[in-house]
């Protein structure tokens, strides 16, 4: 009896042991349960290695993710060392490389996109739980975890064919003109309205992320008992103070965990913003200016890259994003895995 | 009973507005979702026609189609899944039939959704530092390597999820029966949680098939038609974010169609995968 063959029939030879054994002391049935057993044991033993030899090579890919970035970036960290982190300059053709404006494009996009995305997100969420119609529910929540699964370079063109001119016109132009004499605001919404741009990449972003927020949410706020929903509002307590005062509290750590998660994907971001950030290696006072984004940076020049020193410095940004939406990603799953443990409770 | 009718109003009014604010939330954002979809089926079906799958990209200018693109993101896609999936598999049932709470276990299972939502360009720098740079050109088994890199914590987490949506029960029993371990995973546990395991391949195909940025510097991208693996190999995301910024009218129809072709694969595959998942739930 080989390993092989071992399915078709082995059940019926353990169930003819198990039966016989008792009545029988025939000393080739007590063998062949010796050797069948045996078999079966090294077999177990096989398959229990590969299923964790699987596993170790997760950790394994994770490890060699790290490792790798760390190598390629030796030269970059060895020529820049920390002052690759505050210096705004990013000139190939000088070899002088700085990821300042890199780093302040990813999180103001990021930021941007997470203001407007979380309270529309929860907005959705809360519309989907208490407000909507029955009927109503199940298509428009299939619809949002649909939606969530477009890819990003999806939202990439049409932000840059459809959104960007749209924006461009209707609202840079009348923003720019009504606040070119505001000292703040004039700057920080001023310039010349090219359609892309920073807050153009953060808008797309939050787009993207929203079905994303809407899902998670909805998800959390579902595992909230309806017990205590009904007797809150048994109480006499409006749909606005079930939901500010006992829905939102209990699922604080779910929700503060999926809006997590999101900004993970949007500071890791790539195709939604390089088609829309403009690619401009420099801080700008406002809002409206091109800038790029670490992502944007390596899609945008990688293929191009042709000295070693100019490679280095694209991983060694590829290196800080990892760094920072492993932070970000690693709470999210803490906060969420707390969820988890107590709805399981 | 005595109602204080100013706090009343007060909390009546803060309803209200919180209600409306929700419902706009909610039509606010269904609206640019729409938006999208609608200017995607707009520009989308207006580029299609029959040549889409039977002409290779054309330089600017002159007419052609999408069939290299089409056929390299078949090609990778389907490597991807073949060297993926098992490996996903079996991590999975690791996960949830020997580690289970062991903290070696606890450390793949986060480990995994890390790797489930990193950066995925990220994913492209690993694969050309592994791969690209050692054999010293682009290639589509680098491409075909990254998208593995993203296809097997996807199959991980769900495959996970449905094997512990086996009845213990069914384990039991087989155990009485005197099967080994392996054999009633393989024979039991996997049989029980096929719909489910299919979910999760397909819902990876779904994630890979919009996938860019981990192609651009491993499989680069091909002017011509090739089933080459040593060479570079075209794909339907490249061709997207290459066309799209071209200055070229006849390159933007060409990025639209193929938009359209993803968007419809993406959605054909979760709505699929979605029917599965529910068929292993009852």
């Amino acid at each position: 009896m080989n390993w092989r063959r071992l399915p078709t029939d082995f059940p019926h030879k353990m169930a003819d042991i198990a039966l016989r054994d008792e009545t029988s002391s025939d000393a080739r049935l007590l063998a062949d349960r010796a050797q069948t057993t045996r078999r079966a044991s090294a077999g177990d033993k096989r398959f229990h290695f590969l299923t964790w030899l699987a596993a170790a090579l997760l950790l394994l890919l994770f490890a060699g993710v790290i490792i790798s970035l760390v190598i390629g970036s030796i030269p970059a960290v060895r020529e820049f060392g920390w002052s690759f982190l505050t210096t705004e300059r990013w000139s190939p053709s000088r070899e002088r490389f700085g990821a300042l404006a890199s780093i302040y494009g990813t999180l103001v996009t990021s930021l941007l996109a997470m203001l407007v995305a979380v309270p529309v997100g929860i907005g959705i969420a809360i519309f989907l739980t208490e407000l909507c119609p029955r009927f109503l529910r199940r298509p428009i929540g299939i619809a949002i975890e649909l939606l969530a699964g477009i890819p990003s370079i999806i939202y990439g063109i049409w932000g840059l064919f459809v959104f960007a001119p749209w924006f461009q016109e209707h609202v840079q132009l009348p923003v720019i003109d009504s606040l070119v004499d505001v000292p703040v605001l004039g700057s920080l919404f001023g310039g010349t309205p090219y359609g892309i741009g920073i807050i153009t990449a953060g808008l797309i972003l939050s787009i993207m992320i929203l079905p994303f927020i809407s899902a998670v949410t909805r998800d959390v706020f579902e595992t909230v008992p309806a017990m205590l929903k009904e007797a809150t509002y048994g109480l006499g307590c409006t749909t606005w103070e079930v939901m500010w005062r006992v829905v939102l509290p209990y699922a604080r750590s779910g929700v503060v965990g999926g809006a997590m998660l999101a900004l993970g994907r949007a500071l890791g971001e790539t195709m939604a913003v390089t088609f829309v950030i403009g690619n401009a290696h420099r801080i700008a006072p406002s809002l409206f200016a091109p800038g790029t984004t670490i992502s944007a940076t390596i899609a945008n020049e990688f293929a191009e890259a042709t000295s070693e020193i100019y490679t280095s410095s694209l991983i060694y940004l590829g290196l800080i994003l990892f760094f920072i939406t492993f932070i970000v990603l690693a709470s999210a799953q803490l906060m969420l895995r707390s969820l988890e443990q107590r709805a399981g409770k | 009973m005595v109602i204080n009718p100013v706090l009343y109003a007060r909390r009546r009014a803060a309803n209200a507005i919180f209600i409306a604010l929700s419902i706009s939330a909610a039509i606010f954002g269904l609206i640019w979702l729409g938006f999208i979809l609608g200017a995607l089926l707009k520009d989308g079906v207006a580029a299609l026609s029959p040549t889409l799958f039977t002409e290779a990209t054309p330089p600017p200018g002159s007419e052609g189609g999408l069939s290299n693109a089409i056929l390299g993101s078949v090609m990778m896609s389907l490597v991807a899944v073949i060297v993926g999936t098992p490996i996903g598999v079996f991590a999975a049932t690791y996960l949830a039939e020997y580690g289970k709470h062991t903290r070696f276990a606890f450390v793949v299972r986060f480990v995994n959704d890390i790797l489930l939502s990193a950066p995925s360009i990220v994913t492209g720098l690993f694969i050309y530092e592994m791969l690209v740079k050692p054999m010293g050109h682009f290639s589509a088994w680098a491409g075909a390597a990254a998208l593995t890199v993203i296809v097997i914590p996807v199959v991980v987490r769900t495959t996970e999820n449905m094997l512990l949506l086996v009845p213990n029960g069914l384990r039991e029993a087989a155990s009485a029966l005197g099967a080994p371990t392996s054999y009633l995973i393989r024979r039991v546990t996997w049989k029980a949680a096929q719909a489910g395991i299919v979910t999760g391949v397909l819902l990876a195909v779904a994630r890979i098939s919009g996938e860019t940025a981990p192609l651009l510097f491993t499989a680069l991208n091909n002017q011509f038609m090739t089933t080459n693996f040593n060479g570079p190999m075209a794909s339907l995301p490249t061709v997207i974010y290459q066309y799209a910024l071209s200055p070229y009218e006849d390159w933007h129809r060409l990025a639209w169609a193929a938009a359209l072709l993803v968007t419809a694969t993406v959605l054909t595959l979760s709505i699929l995968a979605r029917m599965l998942e529910n068929k292993q739930r009852n």
